[in-house]
């Protein structure tokens, strides 16, 4: 008897949850609701803290859009793919957002990806760079570069300025960034005339990489490319030293973050990467007026940060350009950015849903990421001048 | 294969190994003595951790007295934990003990990453652990030489307790029979609390070893170096102290040569040595060293 009380109780208290919560959405329409998914804990918790940081001051310094106040909807994917999928479903579900920020990295935007892609909600990434990322998607974005142009240039750096010929990679198996990147870069050493004399694998969370660093050490290469997260690449360069192994280190966007000198310390000095963007080059309006807000609210400002900022910037411009929330409409604007002047840069997205931009070359340097060089995009200008222009 | 290169990877696996089999000590005593798996382990290793990190950031302490104030902070948390977790479960059936200690874990993470946050913290090195020797071409980083040393000793003082002191005489009466321990006369909470104590310094202990080593701390850092000291833990014969610490080094020596000879399996490390639990599981449940328990 009782236990029949409690399930009608339920039931009824089931109805009433669930009965107004549309209404309740659709009355509230004096807000926008943007979604941002991240990965605010876990192996690369960096990257989503840095750019939730970002998208909150973008938010104070464009606080409407069409006039309506934005709501930003955080969830956190947790390093995970498994729960970035999870994510992306409650803020299409549940907070019924009308588009979505994230994620940082490649793999879990490509688990989020096809579930805000059915539902027809926009999604723009702040630094997912694998190609696959947006490919044959008509509703993901992201505001980065792309890994066949980031491994190249690595490759071009290598190559033409450090004058290397012997490469080494490690590749995180479980990271599409990762796989994706080392491959990009093997190609174009190979094309250039460099050959890879090592290819070691690890993966997602390891934190030994001695035995890949010994086979590599027997192996006897003049530069080490290790395309991985902040974590990884810091630990990994802390045991070459201790294994003796004494080479230049190149690695991606990914290693830009200040959780890399904080974990690596001396041990990643004269680190190499490209990246998205660097305090020194940023030279945008937009820029000028981010970096002060950000630095006083949060102290130094990294990329990550700049890079959630860009993508909430692009959206709400898209939106506005849009003149409504509805997806496919924002869709039609995001796809068609042209010459937006974020804070990392100058970008244009195409159908294909991918930014056009420059990257830059960054070296640790004294315990922090100093600025080496801008590399255009292919076809902008003449990259060989460019790429090289620095080295003393 | 080149010698060198052999030796160089058996220094590596000895040197992961060690790290495992120290933090394996802990786990294996308090299961020793209540039959407890203290899923909890890997990350009470990792408030050790934080411990250790804010007494020399905040506090500006010595690296050593940092390192003293944390392992005897994680001895008292191991206390509260048993007080606030095992004690009310004592006299439940076995299994609800165990969900228990996976309900501290998930609460010490969480905590974690709400007082610690998400973002990962570089671990300071002291100058001392931080050199590295090189003899005939081979590499010992300091730490690779002290992780062992202190393995060792801290399994002495481990075995001591249990097989010279009174309360390791109580101890091993719990794991006999608690009831007929406590009809004895003996404090029954009061020693499986010192238990508790002695099991996280050692857990705390592995974890500033693992920290100096791999110098990144996290809330979910305690997560993998668990698991893998409960499979040495398994391997050595749950249970039985020594064998954790032999189990600990033959899964150490496992990955290192696994990822040193066949390259292309390097991502399968972890499933290498959650199968080897299988496969222990299921042809010698008892470990290497481990004797036959009565359930």
């Amino acid at each position: 008897m009782k236990m029949r009380h409690l399930v009608v109780a339920l039931l009824v208290l089931g109805l009433a949850v669930s009965m107004p919560a549309p209404a309740f959405s659709q009355a509230k329409s004096d807000t926008i609701k943007i979604g941002a998914f991240l990965p605010m804990t876990g192996g690369v918790a960096a990257y989503g803290q840095g750019s939730w940081q970002g998208i909150q001051v973008a938010r104070d310094m464009k606080p409407t859009i069409l006039g309506k106040k934005v709501e930003l909807v955080l969830a956190d994917d947790k390093s995970d793919k498994i729960e970035a999928a999870n994510a992306v479903t409650r803020l299409v579900e549940k907070e019924k957002v009308v588009a979505i920020i994230g994620s940082s990295i490649s793999g879990n935007t490509m688990a989020g990806g096809p579930i805000a892609e059915k539902a027809g909600v926009p999604i723009i990434s702040p630094t997912a760079t694998n190609p696959l990322v947006t490919q044959g998607k008509k509703y993901i974005f992201r505001v980065c570069f792309i890994d066949p142009f980031q491994g190249e240039m690595a490759a071009k750096y290598a190559y033409e300025t450090l004058k290397k010929r012997k490469a080494a990679l490690i590749i995180d198996k479980a990271q599409d960034y990762c796989v994706g990147l080392a491959d990009f870069f093997e190609k174009s050493f190979t094309k250039l005339g460099g050959q890879i004399v090592a290819k070691t694998y690890c993966q997602t969370g390891d934190k030994d990489f001695t035995a890949q660093l010994s086979a590599i050490k027997a192996k006897n290469p003049d530069v080490l490319y290790m395309p991985n997260y902040y974590t990884e690449v810091a630990l990994a360069m802390k045991q070459a030293k201790d294994l003796g192994l004494n080479l230049p280190v190149l690695s991606g966007d990914g290693a830009q973050d200040k959780a890399l000198i904080d974990i690596g310390k001396q041990y990643v000095e004269g680190l190499m990467l490209t990246g998205h963007f660097e305090k020194a080059a940023a030279n945008t309006d937009l820029a000028k007026k981010f970096i002060p807000l950000y630095e006083k609210k949060f102290g130094k400002v990294g990329t990550f940060d700049v890079m959630g900022a860009d993508a909430y910037f692009v959206l709400a411009d898209a939106i506005e350009r849009a003149k409504s929330t509805d997806g496919a409409k924002i869709r039609a604007a995001l796809a068609s950015t042209k010459n937006f002047k974020g804070i990392s840069g100058t970008m244009t997205i195409g159908e294909d849903g991918n930014a056009i931009k420059s990257l830059v070359i960054v070296q640790v340097r004294g315990g922090d990421f100093k600025y080496v060089a801008t590399v255009e995009p292919a076809g902008a200008k003449p990259e060989p001048k460019k790429a090289a222009p620095k080295k003393k | 294969m080149e010698l060198t290169f052999f030796l160089q990877q058996m220094i590596n696996g000895v040197a992961l190994g060690s790290l495992y089999g120290l933090i394996a000590i802990g786990y294996t005593m308090v299961y020793g003595i209540i039959r407890l798996i203290n899923f909890a382990h890997g990350d009470v290793m990792m408030m050790g951790c934080y411990f250790a990190y804010f007494g020399i950031l905040m506090f500006s302490l010595p690296w050593w007295a940092s390192f003293v104030v944390a392992i005897v902070l994680t001895a008292l948390l191991g206390m509260m934990m048993d007080k606030g977790a095992y004690v009310p479960v004592r006299n439940a059936p076995r299994i609800s003990a165990l969900i228990t200690a996976i309900g501290v874990s998930f609460l010490l993470e969480n905590l974690g990453l709400v007082v610690f946050g998400g973002r990962p913290k570089g671990f300071e090195t002291p100058d001392m652990f931080s050199e590295v020797y090189e003899v005939a071409g081979l590499m010992f980083p300091a730490l690779v030489l002290w992780t062992p040393l202190l393995t060792l000793a801290i399994l002495g003082v481990v075995l001591f307790i249990i097989y010279r002191t009174k309360t390791g005489r109580a101890m091993r009466c719990i794991s006999h029979d608690m009831e007929t321990t406590r009809l004895m006369g003996v404090d029954v909470n009061r020693i499986i609390s010192i238990t508790f104590a002695v099991g996280s310094a050692a857990a705390a202990a592995g974890g500033i070893m693992w920290a100096m080593r791999y110098p990144e701390i996290n809330p979910l850092m305690g997560i993998i170096p668990g698991f893998k000291a409960f499979v040495a833990a398994v391997l050595g014969g749950i249970g039985n102290i020594t064998g954790a610490m032999l189990g600990g080094l033959l899964l150490g020596v496992a990955e290192i040569l696994l990822v040193a000879l066949m390259p292309e399996l390097a991502g399968y490390r972890d499933a290498v040595a959650f199968g080897l639990l299988i496969l222990i599981l299921l042809f010698r449940p008892t470990g290497l060293m481990g004797t036959k328990l009565p359930d």
